[in-house]
This record gives C-alpha cells, sequence and structure tokens, in this order.
C-alpha cells in the first residue's frame, strides 16, 4: 500500500512539485516550505490559527490533508508580505491598531481579513464578528482586530 | 547626556509587529535541529494509584521507534528526579505512584512525531488503585493522602517547618492575624457570612507548551517556550548536580503564557530524555496535554465580615482553600503572597486570614494572570456587595466608606502608598454615571449594573539585571531575561533604555533571553517586569552614560557640551570602534513578614489596583447574561507606551469573561472530560461585542522607572464579581460560585420566585 502520493499545486504563485504522505496535514507541509505563519495550536479546526487561503477560500490547514492540496492554490500570509519588503495594507492596519499581543494568531487573522474583503468590500462589525467566529485570540484583542479590518477595507476599497 | 526625545510615554507599534503580522516572528514551536528525536507522552489513566508494572515492549519493537524511557530509566540518570519551586514533590516521570489522570509515565522518542504518538498507543501500565480526592474541602480530612510526606524544596526558609510532614494533604498553612477579630465578632452589631467557589480553569496559550534540549559534553542547551529562562537554567543546573554555565536556556517570543510557562513545564523532561539518549529532543503538547499540565486553582473562600451601624466594616475572617492538584507548582506560593490580601481593598482593623494550599489528585494548579487575585476578589468583591444590601446601603458609598487608601495599614501592617484606590473607584463611578437613573429593562429582559475593585501586591523580594551595550555606530543592543510573550515588554523597555540614553528607540535591538548571554532575571510574572526590570534597565542605560561620559573626558572632548555616544566612541578609538556596556541591577527593600502573625513594615515594592463596572442585561426566561457596557480603571502609574497598556487591560478583562462566564475544567472521578476548544470555550469575538473602556488613571509611583510600575493582571481583578453584582440587581438573585452559567441564573431565579 502506497503510503504517499506525488502532488502539484501552485504555493503562493509557485509551482510546486512534492511527495506527500497521507497522513500530514496542510500546516505540516507548508513547514518544509520554512513557511510559519499557519500553526497548529488546537489541532482541531477550532481556533483559526491554522488559516491559510485554499483557491482564495480560507481553509483549517490543521484539518486538511496535504495531498488534498493537488492541483489547487495555496497562499499563505507570507504572500502578502515577508521579510524587507513593504506591508501588505492589511498587515498594516494590524500593526496600526495594535490588533494583537502573542502574535501566535495573527497570521490566521490576516488571511481571513484577506478572504473575507474579498467577499465584502466595506463589512460592518457585526459581519466581521460573524466572520471571524472561528479564530481564537487568546489574548483578547478582538476590538483591536474589528478596527484593523475596518481600516484595512478604507484602504483597499476606498 | 542631555539629548531628550520623550521616548517613554510613545504609543509607538510593538518593535516586532512587522514580523509578527507577516508570520516570521520566531517561537519554539517552530524550533528544530538536525537529527532531532520527537517525545509524545504516555500518561497515567489512573487518579491515584501504586505503578506495579509498565510495559513498553511492543512500543519499542513499533517501526521508527528509537527509545521508550520511564520514570526508572530518568532515575537511573538523575537519582532524585523531583523538581518544583516551593515543593520538590514532582517526578519528572511518574516514581512508585500516579497521583492524577494525565500524569506523564513514559515517554516515547522516534524521528517524527506520528510515529511516537502511534507506539504510545501501544504501552501499557498496570497500577493498584488507591483512594483518590478530588475536592479541596474532603481533601482537609480524607483518609486518602496523595503525598507520603511534605517536601519543602529548602529555596523558601519559611517553608522549612513543613518538612517531613505526614498523614495531611495540607500542603501549606498561612496565617495572618490583624488586631483581634474574636473580640469583635463577639460585639458587633451585624455579622454576615458568606461562602464562595471558582472553578479549575486553564490558560490555554494558543503555542501551546513547547521544549527542545541539545545535549553538549558536560553541557545541555534548552530552547524552550518559558517566562523564566534563569529559573530553568538554576532548576536544571541543580538537577543534574551541575554549575549553572553548563546550562544554556533560550527562550523567543511567546505564543501567550498568562503564567502557564513558568518554572519547570517540560524542560526538565526533555533535558533527561537527551542526555539518556545522547541527542536532541523535541516535545510539544497538544492542547489537550496543556490542561494536564497546569492549571488555575479552583477555590473555597469562607469570608465573615462584622459592621457596625454605620456601615464601617470592623473586622473580617477569611478562610481560603486552594485547590493545588496532585503537584504544588508555585501554589503555596498563591496561598500565602495572595493571601495576605484576602480581605480586599479596605481600612479593616481586624482581620484574619488563614489560606490553606492543599492536594488532590487533579492536574496540578499554579499561576494564572492574577496569581490567585481573581479567585479572592471574586468572594470579597461578591460579599462587599451583599453586605451593602444588607444594610441597605449604596454599593459605591459603602465602599467609599470602607476603602483603603493611602496612608491607611493594610493587613500585614504595611502602610499603603501609591495606590490611587479612591481614584479608581471614584472615576469608575463617574464613568458609568452611578449617581444617575438607570433603565432597568423591561418584562423578560431585565437589566442592572455592578462594580467591583481589587488589589494585589507585587511579589518581593526578586530581583532583575540588565546590560546595556553601546556600538561605534551608537546603536544599542539590550540584553534581558525578560521573556515577551505578548504583554509588549521588548518595546516598554527599549523605550525605558531609549529614553535614559536619549535615543530613538528605533536605534534599540532587544535581544532574545539566552542565560549564555543575557543576565539574571526572576522571571516575567505578576506583573513585576515594568517595575524590576524597567528600573534594572534604566540603571544599565544610566551606567552606560556614566561611563562614555568618563570616555569623553579623557578623550578630551569639551564637558560643557553634549556629544553623541558615536562621537565619544570615534574620538576615542580613532575609528567606528570599541563598545560600551552598561549594568544595571534592582532588587527592592523588602521586609520578611512574621511567620506567626503574617505582619511586615514593607510588604511588596508596589501594589496594583483594578476596578471594573459593567451593565448586563438577564433574560429571565433562559437565564443568559449580556453584558452590555464594560469599563474598566487601573492605576499602573505613568504609562510607558499608552497604547500597549490600553491593549493589556482590554485583554487581561477578555480573558477574565472566559473565566466569569464559560471556562470550567469537569472532571468524571479525576478524569478531564472538556480539554479541547469545542468543549471548554474560551472567549470568541461574539463573546466581545459590547462597548469597553480602558482607562488608566493620572499616577505616578516614586519607586518604579519613571513612575511606572505593572499593569498586565489588573484588568482581571474585578470582572468576575462586577458581573453578579450586577446580575443580583438585575434580578435579585445571587451567584456565588463561578463559571456564571445560563443554567446557574435560570434555576437561581426559578428558586427566587418560589421563594
Amino acid at each position: 500500500m502506497s503510503t504517499s502520493t506525488s502532488i502539484q499545486f501552485t504555493l503562493n504563485g509557485k509551482a510546486i512539485s512534492v511527495e506527500v504522505e497521507h497522513h500530514i496535514h496542510v500546516v505540516e507541509l507548508l513547514n518544509r516550505f520554512q513557511l510559519k505563519g499557519a500553526r497548529e495550536s488546537c489541532g482541531q479546526g477550532l481556533c483559526g490559527a491554522c488559516t491559510v487561503l485554499v483557491d482564495d477560500l480560507a481553509v483549517s490547514g490543521c484539518l486538511m490533508p496535504a495531498f488534498m492540496l493537488h492541483g489547487k492554490s495555496v497562499e499563505t500570509v507570507e504572500n502578502l508580505s515577508t521579510i524587507n519588503e513593504p506591508l501588505h495594507p492589511i498587515q498594516e492596519a494590524f500593526v496600526d491598531q495594535g490588533a494583537f499581543q502573542c502574535g501566535f494568531c495573527t497570521p490566521g487573522f490576516v488571511m481571513m481579513t484577506k478572504h473575507l474583503l474579498a467577499l465584502n468590500p466595506h463589512p460592518s462589525d457585526e459581519e466581521i464578528r460573524d466572520f471571524f467566529a472561528g479564530n481564537l485570540c487568546r489574548c483578547g484583542t478582538y476590538p483591536e482586530i474589528i478596527a484593523a479590518v475596518k481600516q484595512a477595507a478604507e484602504k483597499l476599497h476606498p | 547626556m542631555t539629548i531628550k526625545a520623550p521616548e517613554f510615554g510613545r504609543s509607538i507599534p510593538r518593535i516586532e509587529a512587522k514580523q509578527k503580522v507577516s508570520g516570521t516572528a520566531e517561537y519554539m514551536h517552530h524550533f528544530t535541529v538536525p537529527g532531532m528525536l520527537f517525545g509524545k507522552i504516555f500518561r497515567s489513566t489512573m487518579a491515584h494509584g501504586k505503578i506495579l508494572n509498565i510495559n513498553c515492549e511492543a512500543a519499542k519493537s513499533y517501526p521508527g521507534v528509537v527509545h521508550v524511557f520511564t520514570g526508572e530509566d530518568v532515575k537511573k540518570l538523575i537519582p532524585s528526579p523531583y523538581y518544583g519551586p516551593a515543593f520538590l514533590d514532582q517526578p519528572i516521570l511518574a516514581l512508585d505512584k500516579v497521583h492524577f489522570i494525565g500524569e506523564p509515565v513514559a515517554v516515547v522518542l522516534a524521528h517524527d512525531p506520528h510515529t511516537a504518538e502511534a507506539a504510545c498507543q501501544l504501552i501499557e501500565a498496570d497500577y493498584e488503585e488507591l483512594d483518590a480526592v478530588f475536592d479541596e474541602i474532603e481533601a482537609i480530612s480524607s483518609a486518602a493522602i496523595v503525598h507520603d510526606e511534605l517536601k519543602p524544596s529548602g529555596t523558601f526558609p519559611d517553608l522549612k517547618h513543613l518538612f517531613g510532614r505526614k498523614n495531611t494533604n495540607i500542603a501549606l498553612d498561612f496565617h495572618l492575624k490583624y488586631g483581634n477579630s474574636d473580640d469583635i465578632f463577639a460585639k458587633a452589631a451585624h455579622v454576615f457570612e458568606h461562602e464562595f467557589s471558582t472553578q479549575q480553569a486553564m490558560h490555554t496559550p494558543l503555542e501551546p507548551m513547547v521544549s527542545i534540549a541539545v545535549p553538549g559534553d558536560q553541557s545541555i542547551t534548552l530552547h524552550s517556550a518559558t517566562q523564566m529562562p534563569s529559573f530553568v537554567r538554576l532548576e536544571i543546573a541543580r538537577l543534574l548536580g551541575w554549575q549553572e554555565n553548563q546550562v544554556r536556556v533560550k527562550s523567543a517570543h511567546l505564543g501567550g503564557g498568562y503564567g502557564a510557562k513558568v518554572y519547570i513545564k517540560l524542560e526538565a523532561l526533555v533535558t533527561a530524555l537527551a542526555l539518556l539518549s545522547k541527542v536532541p529532543v523535541k516535545i510539544a503538547l497538544s492542547m489537550e496535554e496543556q490542561f494536564y499540565t497546569i492549571s488555575k486553582h479552583a477555590t473555597t473562600f469562607k469570608i465573615k465580615s462584622a459592621l457596625d451601624a454605620s456601615g464601617q466594616i470592623l473586622a473580617r475572617d477569611c478562610k481560603v482553600y486552594w485547590n493545588g492538584g496532585a503537584y504544588a507548582d508555585i501554589g503555596p506560593r498563591v496561598a500565602q503572597k495572595s493571601g495576605f490580601t484576602a480581605a480586599g481593598p479596605y481600612n479593616i482593623d481586624h482581620v484574619s486570614i488563614d489560606s490553606f494550599e492543599i492536594y488532590t489528585n487533579r492536574p496540578p494548579a499554579g499561576a494564572l494572570r492574577g496569581f490567585g487575585i481573581p479567585q479572592l476578589v471574586w468572594a470579597y468583591e461578591s460579599h462587599t456587595d451583599m453586605l451593602a444590601h444588607e444594610i441597605n446601603m449604596d454599593p459605591l458609598e459603602f465602599r467609599r466608606i470602607n476603602l483603603l487608601r493611602n496612608g491607611d495599614k493594610q493587613a500585614t501592617g504595611t502602610v499603603i502608598s501609591h495606590m490611587e484606590s479612591d481614584l479608581v473607584l471614584e472615576t469608575l463611578a463617574k464613568k458609568m454615571n452611578w449617581s444617575q437613573s438607570f433603565d432597568r429593562g423591561s418584562e423578560f429582559i431585565r437589566r442592572g449594573r455592578g462594580i467591583a475593585i481589587g488589589f494585589k501586591a507585587s511579589v518581593s523580594p526578586t530581583t532583575s539585571n540588565a546590560v546595556v551595550t553601546i556600538h561605534g555606530d551608537g546603536s544599542c543592543l539590550l540584553a534581558m531575561s525578560t521573556v515577551d510573550m505578548g504583554q509588549g515588554s521588548d518595546t516598554a523597555m527599549a523605550q525605558i533604555a531609549a529614553h535614559t540614553l536619549g535615543v530613538p528607540t528605533e536605534k534599540i535591538k532587544v535581544i532574545r533571553p539566552d542565560t549564555d548571554i543575557t543576565p539574571y532575571d526572576m522571571g516575567t510574572l505578576g506583573s513585576r517586569s515594568t517595575y524590576h526590570m524597567g528600573n534594572a534597565v534604566k540603571l544599565a542605560a544610566q551606567d552606560a552614560l556614566d561611563r562614555l561620559h568618563e570616555m569623553a573626558k579623557k578623550a578630551g572632548l569639551d564637558a560643557n557640551s553634549v556629544h553623541p555616544p558615536h562621537v565619544i566612541l570615534q574620538k576615542t578609538y580613532g575609528m567606528q570602534a570599541g563598545t560600551v556596556v552598561g549594568f544595571g541591577s534592582f532588587k527592592p527593600a523588602y521586609a520578611p513578614p512574621d511567620p506567626a502573625t503574617g505582619e511586615s513594615t514593607n510588604v511588596t515594592p508596589f501594589w496594583m489596583v483594578g476596578a471594573t463596572g459593567v451593565e448586563v442585561e438577564v433574560d429571565t426566561e433562559t437565564g443568559h447574561v449580556k453584558i452590555i457596557n464594560m469599563i474598566n480603571v487601573v492605576d499602573a502609574g505613568e504609562l510607558v507606551n499608552p497604547k500597549i497598556a490600553s491593549t493589556q487591560i482590554s485583554g487581561a478583562a477578555v480573558m477574565q469573561c472566559g473565566f466569569t462566564f464559560s471556562e470550567e475544567m469537569l472532571f468524571d472521578e479525576g478524569q478531564l472530560t472538556n480539554g479541547s476548544f469545542a468543549d471548554y470555550k474560551i472567549p470568541g469575538i461574539h463573546d466581545v461585542s459590547f462597548p469597553m473602556e480602558n482607562i488608566c488613571v493620572k499616577a505616578t509611583h516614586d519607586g518604579g522607572p519613571y513612575g511606572a510600575k505593572g499593569i498586565g493582571e489588573s484588568g482581571t481583578f474585578g470582572v468576575s464579581p462586577a458581573v453578579a453584582n450586577a446580575i443580583f440587581d438585575a434580578v435579585g438573585v445571587r451567584i456565588t460560585s463561578l463559571p456564571i452559567t445560563p443554567e446557574k441564573v435560570f434555576q437561581a431565579i426559578q428558586e427566587n420566585h418560589k421563594g
């Protein structure tokens, strides 16, 4: 019985071909590419710290088996900006509003914001809450996160 | 130097902000070393039992498994493998007995975590079941004894008298006697007594606990998500019988700490495993496993007060029982160092406090954001509100009459100073429009409001050291062992250094804690860093400036004008070269309490005070409680960074909302039944849908760096009792146990109707 599969997918705009074991999930695969923004925390898809975009939809990277990425396009927080690059307006908004403390959950919230603003350029507070119901911030910076989403919306869709 | 930029008080973003939003900030979560093994822990399924046999053969022969180790293997390496900051009671892996369900019994090491986890399932352990006890009150008189003998660590002289005590589950009994409350109770006009309880809860940092040990020749390097690198070095060196410099401990950004990552958590285990296997070992816990590692004490608090006819509190008796679980961790210190404030921020002439740290067969309890204070405030502020209602006095007015203010003596005998309790309470009253009438809601949706105020003494005595280094171009390094776990200490300390040096904060680089490089610090806990490390950093920067000043004189620079550091260095060395090193050490004055009475003339370097006011809606048909407005007011002294300060208060209050409404570790005969975010509900974004205002009153502390003091916990103090008081105001029922669930509120309303 084969325990691994060869897959082709797009990772932050680059074509990737890789052999993956069937039991590993997306976050583990991303770690092999030194992408560490998506993190396994609760391991049950309940906290959102592992959020990445797959074909522009936010998914829990700790639940999705890596082999399911075959033929798909994955975007991680590092695609918005990484070291020595200017910040993306969403990331800038999180910095300006102080929308994190420990920062462990932040890439998840940033990617959720990207997805939300693609669906709804000017979300209300309640729409933001509904969309982020599956993302947890133990440091409790929810008020600042809502302010950051609104700032990013203004900047991206004036 | 007199080049002064106002770096202190600037609301700059965190210095690591860019890394955090782009996913590049370093956490130990991701740390790897070539060739390392992953460990998975096999845990006890019995709450209390003698270990008869641990069968590891099947696990050892599982493909990909490198080693399986038990407590007996550890004992061959470390003859006395017990650790703990207060009691040497916790074995690295269980020895002879298991003391709670979830206790580490064996570890499988493999090249990948999946193999280790699969093999772990193949281990079998046989136990002889012993009687177990789970409730803190039952444990006092239970025949089930968790530990045969008390083993205080010897670090603390005031625990020595406990050494060798047998047949008791009381790990520590702390007593404070101030005045003579017995006489007062006998004669008082009004005496009221109430009992309150709190639940066991968990910190659930989103970065679960993780440690990596890399063995060297007569040395070991630990990479650990720890709040206490200096303590870890000390304790690992003690366990191994090594010198401190043979143990190197590095920390990184922490994905949350809140007290979960203090003292020893996984560090002793990975050290033993790495030395046994002679290769690097990483253990990363799952979210569920964190619940078996450390928690917040469940408590029972019996509180009694005597009042005179005018509403003055004449005497107060407090009996606090802390459910410490199976291992002491820092619990005994919680019982003592928070215990002495159990009578609350009130000026009472006669106080008696008995505070007991109690062993049970539950997962261990230690420090969680407030070090026991939120459990105490829950009880004394609910009680205080009840007293006011008993004598038909407005709860705010009742607090005004009795409030502990600067110049008053606290129950330890220490005279209060630099604690703006009055200003905090009055600011809250004003923001709440307390004197105005209030919309009390309609038929099924009733509205009420409540306030609560709590205080805390910074733990003492503790030491912080810091080093400031200035390079040839004037840029600076700040070396300290304070750990930034989200509270913003890197930024705050860089601002204090910059303010002292007269350079922009952007010129300061903060070195991550590394005990080979960064000097000693007691630990990042108890809101102590801004005050203690802040002072050390200020002194280190000042020392560097003094040295520069001497160099400028020697180099023949004009003594009457100001010279930037790089000019002095270049003039001294003839080129861009050289280094200036400044050292700062801070340890505040302290008078240890009398062991018999708990009295001290100087029990703490600073007091923290925090108050919360809430307006709530109670649905009388479902028992659901909704906060509709929250105001948090604290005295944090001068603010290093007002924006980060505000986020700290708000974050603390949000966390306390979890402990108020939903979070509770549930057990079935010692077995945790909700160790997952599916069933253990921490606050989500929908739980914070009310307006919240966070205010730091204008205050300063003479002993703090530029007047600053701690802030991280004050926002937790008042939340829970303010909610309970508001519920009483809305529907006339009193909830006395946390968490405040809709079921409890609904049942209380039903009983109230019957009554």
